[in-house]
């Protein structure tokens, strides 16, 4: 919060201050970490208790007990592992260093460093969806449609990325970019339009929203459809003008120029919160619309603002995956990342940088499990799991306290969202 | 004095004046929708088209046949745009008294002239229409229950969706391994109850914001399916293979026309569903314990004060809730399709969600609006089969209705909802 904003505390609290903002830190910190930490062992169980193997030796853990345990061990180990390699390489890319330290050449290190770039690949729209669902948060608004806007930004975004020909790149790309950024501001503008002007609640209308755009693609995109090609379920695909460039050529190495435009959003995103009037209107209405109302905002306007910010930032998800990595639309395309986002927002505390932390461990974390299901054959639905566990600890704190016997923290705060459905 | 009463004075007009404006919006949309029905339906029609609507079931059954519906297509098109436009007309120059009433009779006047014109030298079996709506609302309508139950104690439940959806697998599995279907029905609502129990945790004793505590729920039980499905029942599919309650009919109740075969020759699981709406509706407004939920919903702590505890209200309804929509869940499998597939439950819960808030907290109501539901659902199954020439329209075009009618509904077009007042607020004993 900068200086202007902050209204001048009492001499006494202000010596009291530094000490609330340490436990701050601490619990914005070491809550977050205690919570993923917890949802992957209570993950691990869940991996056990569904393993044939693993659950009859523990029937016959008086025969064997070592065998049980080794089995246990082996077997979280087996799927862990596999994430852990799929997603980071690490021993791999060491072993790059050294063929390339020993002159052989940079070509080991390349291939080594495919699942980490593919790691931050797949962090990118997860940057733009956290993002856009904390933006929201910040404005006292639950923007839970982020599934939807990703869809729509995507389809905008291909749409003129294979319809629009004999552009040059330099005006060819930014059309199809914002295309897609429009896209989702105008699919969730609609929902802030409505709780605005009616009083709807933006949750169901936002859930709705997805819906009505999962079916639109079902329809646009189905076989012969009036995106799709005659013979697949995809759209044609995205000229080459409209890329955003990949920045390797090893083959499977998918890392983009859109990782450093997430980078700069996070930072705009803090920029408007933290440093601009309008910033600080959003977080006055989300934190009291009330007081902000008397104060002289205009709520409303700014409801619909922040809903459509926010789904342009989910838009934009849609958009880089779809203009930098797929470079075509399918059926299915978001996949439950708009609920990931949830997750991520909460994690990260709602702070850009705390997104950007978070979408970075996410994507990892998905990126990893693709290999873990092929390797130990465990569905990456997983994840999913692991992602809802870490929303219920991050949102009661008490459990991670009461588990790992924490003191109580000092500031219990919590965004609201729970007001009433409707006019 | 003067000075003040003036502005009063004229905040009255005011508000008359706008009033008056939302009669006439009113009547204009009214004009609106009889113009649309002339210029889609009426100039696409020709005289001497036929639109038969049959009124007989199509199985065997012995109730009293019916006549089939034969109307003139171009004729009754013709009859209700003018009655719509003097219903418009009518509403501009006088005004109705209660004019949601009439938006609703005109909504159903524009749907029979969709439907007229859809079976033009056609025809349609009205019952079959009917009776799928009434399948249709089923599980929505036990979102709506289970959305009551919870939020008339003051806890908003948007885990339906995830609760359903636990449980429409539960049961499979447990009709699956057990080869009965009524254990795969208590397998539901055990599991569903189980969610509730976790939901009621977290929003009653840790007080997390009951939007997110129900969102992790629901992101937990699409996690928790998938990857149950994919582990156990897509390599082992006998564990998908429940089976499906066959429709008991209601001996003499089901040989009244129409609302018999619509009503009364369903699945067991329909049944269940009137029980519950009766159920609730009596326990609400007829027991103690109903209006101790009431009070609990409305003021916890003057209900508190008066020795009412609220913590307990608060769980079993929310367990309750819990259960109500495992049964819902249920029928997506075992009662209906008797298999289950990944987010099978496709967004019903939340439609039940709205379902209850359109129907004002109320069982029988949340139940109409359900069943306005299920009949855009039946519609447009019923429309894909008469083919693209009979209606030009993209079949998932009508798919988007019940999402649409919600959206509709929330903004509030047909008149205000009022929630109870400690909807979604956690209690803290002081």
């Amino acid at each position: 919060m900068s200086e202007a904003t902050t209204p001048s505390a009492p001499a006494e609290a202000k010596d009291a201050l530094p000490e609330v903002k340490n436990t701050r830190l601490r619990d914005a910190i070491l809550y977050p970490i205690l919570a993923v930490f917890t949802a992957l062992v209570i993950g691990a169980i869940l991996i056990l208790v569904t393993d044939k193997a693993v659950v009859n030796a523990w029937l016959n853990f008086f025969d064997d007990p070592a065998g049980a345990l080794r089995l246990t061990a082996q077997t979280v180990g087996k799927a862990y592992g596999a994430m852990f390699n799929g997603a980071l390489n690490i021993g791999g890319i060491i072993q790059g260093i050294g063929a390339m330290l020993r002159g052989e050449g940079t070509q080991q290190l390349a291939i080594a460093l495919v699942p980490l770039s593919e790691s931050l690949t797949q962090s990118v729209p997860y940057i733009f969806a956290g993002l856009a669902v904390a933006f929201a948060f910040q404005g006292g608004l639950f923007n839970i449609g982020g599934e939807g806007q990703m869809l729509v930004g995507a389809l905008c975004s291909v749409y003129v990325g294979f319809k629009v020909t004999g552009m040059p790149w330099f005006i060819h790309l930014p059309l199809a970019m914002m295309a897609g950024i429009a896209g989702g501001a105008i699919w969730a503008g609609i929902v802030g339009a409505l709780k605005a002007y009616t009083g709807a609640h933006e949750v169901i209308n936002s859930i709705m929203m997805n819906w009505i755009a999962i079916i639109l693609s079902s329809w646009l995109l189905k076989v012969g459809g009036p995106l799709a090609r005659p013979d697949v379920p995809v759209t044609p695909p995205v000229l080459d003008t409209a890329w955003i460039p990949r920045l390797f050529d090893t083959p499977g190495n998918r890392f983009h120029a859109g990782f450093f435009l997430a980078l700069f959003v996070v930072w705009l995103v803090w920029w408007i919160l933290y440093k601009s009037t309008l910033g600080f209107q959003i977080r006055m209405v989300g934190a009291n619309p009330k007081a902000a109302r008397y104060s002289g905002i205009n709520v409303k306007r700014l409801w619909i603002a922040i809903m459509a910010i926010s789904g342009s930032l989910a838009g934009t998800a849609g958009m880089v995956q779809t203009l930098a990595v797929d470079r075509w639309v399918g059926v299915g395309f978001s996949a439950g990342m708009g609920f990931d986002a949830i997750a991520l927002a909460l994690l990260g505390r709602n702070h850009p940088v705390g997104v950007l932390l978070a979408a970075l461990l996410f994507g990892t974390l998905k990126n990893g499990a693709t290999r873990m299901q092929s390797v130990a054959q465990i569905p990456v639905d997983i994840i999913t799991i692991v992602i809802a566990l870490v929303i219920v600890f991050i949102a009661a704190p008490e459990i991670i306290r009461a588990i790992y016997r924490l003191p109580k923290a000092s500031v219990e705060e919590g965004p609201v969202f729970t007001k009433g459905w409707g006019s | 004095m003067a000075a003040t009463t003036a502005p009063i004075a004229s905040i009255g007009s005011y508000a008359a004046r706008r009033e008056r404006r939302k009669a006439i919006a009113y009547g204009v949309f009214f004009l609106l929708v009889a113009l649309a029905i002339f210029f889609f339906f009426v100039r696409n029609s020709a005289p001497g088209m036929e639109s038969t609507f049959k009124l007989n079931p199509t199985t065997k059954e012995k109730v009293i046949q019916l006549g089939d519906l034969v109307l003139p297509t171009y004729q009754t098109l013709l009859v209700l745009a003018t009655v719509v436009g003097l219903l418009g007309l009518y509403q501009i120059m006088r005004g109705f008294k209660r004019v949601v009433l009439v938006l609703g009779l005109v909504a159903l006047l524009f749907v029979f002239a969709f439907l007229v014109w859809a079976v033009r030298d056609k025809s349609i079996n009205l019952l079959g229409i009917l009776t799928f709506t009434v399948a249709a609302a089923t599980p929505i309508a036990f979102g709506a229950m289970s959305g009551v139950m919870c939020e008339r104690s003051g806890v908003v439940n948007i885990a339906i969706e995830g609760m359903m959806l636990t449980g429409a697998m539960v049961a499979v599995i447990v009709a699956s391994i057990s080869g009965n279907l009524w254990l795969g029905l208590a397998g539901a609502v055990l599991i569903s109850g189980l969610l509730g129990v976790f939901l009621a945790i977290l929003a009653i004793h840790f007080r997390v914001d009951q939007i997110i505590a129900g969102t992790a729920i629901n992101i937990f039980a699409l996690g928790i399916t998938s990857f149950i499905s994919q582990r156990f029942m897509q390599p082992n599919p006998a564990l998908n293979s429940g089976g499906v309650f066959s429709k008991v009919a209601i001996p003499g109740l089901s040989q009244i026309p129409i609302i018999g075969p619509v009503f009364f020759n369903q699945s067991p699981i329909v049944y269940i569903l009137f029980l519950t709406i009766i159920a609730i509706h009596f326990m609400l407004f007829y027991t103690r314990w109903g209006l101790r939920t009431r009070a609990v919903g409305e003021h916890p702590s003057a209900a508190d004060t008066l020795g009412v505890n609220v913590f307990k209200i608060r769980y079993v309804n929310v367990i309750i809730g819990g259960m109500i929509a495992g049964v819902g869940g249920a029928y997506f499998t075992i009662g209906s399709v008797g298999r289950f597939d990944e987010a099978i439950t496709a967004g019903k819960g939340f439609i039940g969600l709205a379902a209850m808030i359109f129907g004002r907290w109320n069982p029988f109501g949340a139940y109409g609006a359900s069943l306005i539901f299920g009949f855009s659902d039946a519609l447009q199954a019923r429309l894909q089969v008469l083919g693209k020439t009979q209606v030009p329209i993209p079949s998932e075009w009508l798919l988007i209705l019940p999402y649409l009618v919600t959206m509709i509904v929330l903004a509030g077009v047909v008149g205000k909802t009022v929630a109870p007042a400690a909807d979604g607020k956690p209690y803290t004993k002081d």
